[in-house]
């Protein structure tokens, strides 16, 4: 089997990451839960970033029109996802 | 320089994304957390537009997609700052449906022009695509699911046999999808069909999950929508997509368990020994025997202002009725008549983990009067009142005494063990995981039936006039 060099530093990083998460999660109080996942949320709308290049080079209608609704949805995913976190967030602030 | 310019602004969103988590997991840097990540967002989106090369060549359409963005933040801004505060889970899940269907949708493209191009794509490529593709389509339509089962406009749906047909389609697909990465099966038509075979398999795959395990559930699909977007990673051998999917896919992976131990549940539980335990706790339900006794809002205000210390026990209930804010009423008038008064706060009140301390802080309940289970149980003997505020399952005796309940091992709050519970509920219907309860029955209960809002509004009166 080979696999190339790239493919394989891309496997280390997968790997290394999937640990890093699950010690970044260990000893989280369950108050925290909630906005935690709705943040965790807003972070996989990192996806977005494919959906502009795959925007950025479509040329035919089909593609362009795909590819549009794809930033959209991303983008919903990203400032909905960012802002509801934050709102539930500033109710933990506590009065001075 | 331009060249090396966008690997180091993704390498900096990589560690804002790992920062924010990190900090999302403390009460006081929470807040900072989640802007850091957002910050981390923000330069990573620019950095694609202004710098992306592909071939050589830099993106074009760039007005398209900035339009995309705008329409995108727009409606995301406007339906992030409406919903209210009890509809948060079912926004959670909404939006991380549109992450899911964004990571199919990207999944088709690339698809498109893998044929377009003529090329033969690695093997390694195409799994990616169809994973993402696969992936990204179950979390859309079961975010989708989950969304309209929250806002009470689906109920559950089983019908027989579902498991296997659940299954079944779950092979088929994921056959379809490595026939389509090894060439044995391949055209845009074929994709389509794969598509659809996933978008059923997630309606399929969360429509007869019920009851309290539906916080589970978004978390699950989070956790996907995050590997989905790690497969994007791998199409475009983009460090950012593949660090924040990856992240998210292993700490929501994580985040579920944590939930799944906190109801004494096994993931695998909730996601197929459901369907079998909802049906016997149905019918174990019913109109139960026994009676119960009914109290007023002024007996039950002189029982409270007499008291040494009341504990309320918030649930869905309240949320629904937007209470929070008059129960904090209830707890200061209260506490003017020298009573100590304390929440309890079950893992998994509410709807989501965390649902019930986001509502009551929200109406400036003190962080320190929160208490959570393991700490305020052994305060139950001692404790003269206990106000149960729209919440059921969580002090269900018969997780602890029932072994054939569907709630059985479930932790509880031991409301029963104090001297008097006051449980205030519109009717006698069955609770949210639809078993009777039988501490209704029990010689120290009584209800206080009507909309939460109300009947605390009408404590708070009674309690002044004491």
């Amino acid at each position: 089997m080979i696999i190339d060099e790239s493919t394989l530093s891309l496997i280390y990083l997968v790997v290394l990451m999937a640990f890093l998460g699950v010690e970044l999660i260990g000893h989280v109080p369950s108050v925290l839960h909630t906005p935690l996942m709705s943040g965790a949320n807003a972070i996989h709308g990192v996806v977005i970033i494919g959906s502009i290049i795959v925007m950025g080079i479509a040329d035919d209608t089909l593609s362009m029109v795909l590819g549009f609704l794809a930033v959209v949805l991303g983008t919903l995913n990203v400032v909905g996802g960012f802002v509801v976190t934050n709102r539930m967030l500033e109710m933990f602030r506590r009065k001075p | 320089m331009i060249d090396g310019l966008l690997p180091i602004l993704y390498l900096i969103a990589s560690v804002t994304f790992i920062l924010g988590i990190k900090m999302l997991g403390s009460p006081k840097t929470a807040r900072a957390g989640n802007l850091v990540a957002a910050a981390g967002m923000v330069i990573a989106i620019v950095g694609t537009i202004v710098l992306y090369r592909h071939n050589g060549q830099p993106l074009h359409n760039v007005t398209w997609i900035l339009a995309a963005l705008a329409v995108g933040t727009a409606i995301g801004w406007v339906m992030a700052m409406r919903v209210k505060m009890t509809a948060m889970p079912q926004m959670v899940s909404f939006f991380n449906g549109m992450g899911g269907a964004c990571a199919a949708l990207i999944s088709i493209l690339e698809y498109k022009s893998a044929i377009a191009g003529g090329l033969a794509a690695s093997t390694g490529h195409s799994l990616a695509t169809m994973a993402g593709l696969i992936i990204g389509a179950v979390s859309f339509s079961g975010s989708i699911i989950a969304y309209l089962k929250l806002e009470d406009r689906l109920g559950d749906i089983r019908f027989g046999a579902q498991q296997l047909v659940n299954n079944g389609l779950l092979v088929a697909t994921i056959a379809v999808g490595a026939a389509m990465v090894i060439g044995s099966m391949s055209g845009i038509s074929t994709l389509y069909i794969l598509t659809a075979m996933a978008l059923v398999f997630g309606i399929l795959f969360v429509l007869p999950i019920g009851g309290a395990d539906m916080p589970v559930v978004i978390s699950l699909l989070n956790s996907f929508t995050g590997v989905a977007a790690a497969c994007g990673g791998f199409l475009y051998d983009n460090m950012v997509m593949l660090i924040g999917g990856i992240l998210v896919g292993s700490a929501g992976t994580i985040l579920t368990v944590v939930m799944c131990n906190s109801m004494n549940r096994s993931l695998l539980n909730v996601l197929i020994g459901n369907f079998g335990g909802a049906a016997s706790g149905a019918s174990s339900g019913g109109s139960s025997a026994g009676s119960y006794r009914e109290v007023s809002a002024a007996d039950a205000a002189v029982m409270m202002a007499y008291a040494k210390q009341v504990v309320i026990v918030p649930g869905y209930g309240l949320a629904v009725a937007q209470a929070q804010h008059v129960c904090h009423q209830l707890e200061h008038e209260l506490e003017g008549k020298g009573v100590t008064v304390k929440y309890a706060i079950h893992p998994v009140a509410g709807r989501m983990p965390g649902h019930m301390n986001v509502l009551l802080a929200e109406a400036d309940v003190a962080y320190d009067k929160l208490v959570e289970m393991e700490e305020i149980n052994s305060e139950f003997p001692t404790t003269d009142v206990v106000l149960v505020v729209g919440a059921n399952d969580v002090v269900n005796p018969a997780a602890k005494t029932d072994p054939t309940s569907p709630i059985y091992g479930m932790p509880i709050l031991d409301a029963e063990l104090s001297r008097q519970v006051i449980i205030m509920k519109r009717s006698m219907k069955a609770g949210y995981a639809g078993i009777d309860n039988e501490l209704f029955y029990r010689p120290n209960a009584a209800m206080l039936f009507g909309d939460a809002k109300a009947s605390l509004t009408a404590l708070v009166n009674e309690v002044k006039q004491v």
